[in-house]
């Protein structure tokens, strides 16, 4: 096997992400085709989040409104980090803008650590992954941003704490707090 | 059960604890049973978080999102996605297409006149910026490719004719792409030039990994 055919064959996503260069590339000159491959790749992962984040009859709307944003600040993506992750930290500022929006416009914060109590009992979904997600759903606000932004989406506490306007020792806490509520429903 | 301990696991599970509030953790753990089952809980808890799948919303929302920024008159790629097969004949024909109409792309958008063809161009404007982010990695892409390529020739997997006629292809593709260069040197905020030069580049790539791909089937 020659050198440049065995790096082809064993970097099979090095390919994929400078093909995703370009695209971005092109989307960002106007190119609404480029734009739409980077929407179907990045698709599922932009509306898990949303639905996760908000209710889900708000996660088709949300997503546009992602899709949409990152349209218009193509423009600012630097390549510094992956298209992918640059998306998805654009799709959690579109979030929690809504719901910073929302809360104020229902004059309600649901935060209360005591609020965890209401998670009794697995949920009667049948099939173990909507249990949990549907567990998921059902916590505090706070417990509930801060668990899908640490534990689903990898973002460290001093990001979700910048992110949120908290502090770093009310990150850990509802992390925690999230995390023994959920142990109820692994299975 | 402490619950002083029990409130500290989640940072014993993420390793964020001080090294001296580790070590005193860690030995309350080896005698306390209640305590290491709430820590396997709360493994599985973060394991099954890191498992959750990620799925796509029921109905397409491309439609509504290309209304939204304004291309309306593209079509979706969705219905017509297949995968496309070239002989190697039609392979070089293609990138010499290109190539001709990349040349004459890049000459008229440098003489400040605008192609009437199907170019798509809306929304944002395209900072230069872009090139120097992508550059290093494509250049490096392309540089495997080639490699793969000259192996193909020097193998024999590939006969002369098929590389003379590649590399001329090739040859005019980098003369294109050279020229939308100094064409968005002297226009960086123009559209077409940004939009044209990343397309040739894409299409060099698309160019070399087909003709790779044919050199490792050979």
């Amino acid at each position: 096997m020659t050198p440049g055919v065995a790096t082809l064959r064993k970097d099979p996503a090095s390919a994929a992400a400078e093909s995703e260069a370009a695209d971005v590339a092109l989307a960002a000159s106007g190119d609404a085709r480029a734009f739409e491959r980077l929407y179907r790749t990045h698709l599922a992962r932009v509306h898990s989040l949303c639905r996760r984040m908000m209710d889900a009859d708000q996660a088709d709307d949300l997503t546009q409104d992602v899709f949409v944003r990152a349209w218009q600040k193509l423009g600012t993506f630097r390549g510094e980090a992956a298209f992918g992750t640059w998306l998805h930290r654009l799709a959690v500022n579109v979030i929690l803008g809504r719901r910073k929006a929302l809360a104020l416009e229902r004059g309600r914060q649901s935060s209360d650590p005591e609020a965890l109590d209401d998670l009794t009992g697995p949920v009667e979904t049948p099939g173990m992954t909507m249990d949990f997600e549907q567990a998921i759903g059902r916590l505090p606000d706070g417990a509930k941003q801060v668990f899908l932004l640490h534990d689903v989406a990898g973002y460290r506490h001093e990001e979700i704490a910048t992110m949120l306007g908290i502090v770093v020792g009310t990150s850990k806490s509802q992390l925690h707090h999230a995390r023994m509520a959920l142990r109820r429903h692994l299975d | 059960m402490s619950d002083n301990w029990t409130a500290r696991l989640s940072e014993y599970l993420d390793e964020t604890l001080a090294p001296a509030e580790r070590h005193a953790l860690a030995a309350h753990l080896s005698g306390c049973a209640e305590c290491t089952a709430t820590l396997a809980e709360l493994r599985r808890v973060v394991a099954r978080a890191e498992a959750l799948e990620d799925r796509p919303p029921r109905a397409d929302l491309w439609p509504a999102i290309a209304k939204r920024i304004g291309a309306g008159q593209v079509v979706s790629l969705e219905p017509r996605r297949r995968r496309l097969s070239f002989t190697v004949p039609q392979l070089l024909a293609a990138g010499i297409a290109l190539a001709v109409f990349s040349a004459g792309g890049a000459w008229l958008a440098l003489h400040g006149r605008r192609p009437a063809g199907p170019v798509f161009v809306a929304g944002t404007a395209a900072p230069p910026v872009w090139l120097s982010a992508m550059k290093p990695n494509y250049d490096r892409t392309v540089t495997e490719l080639e490699g793969a390529l000259d192996e193909g020739r020097r193998s024999g997997r590939l006969d002369s004719t098929t590389v003379r006629v590649l590399e001329r292809s090739l040859a005019t593709i980098d003369t294109a792409i050279a020229q939308a260069s100094r064409a968005l040197a002297q226009d960086p905020g123009n559209l077409y030039l940004n939009h044209h030069l990343a397309e040739t580049m894409r299409r060099k790539l698309d160019l070399l990994r087909q003709a790779s791909g044919i050199t490792q089937r050979t």
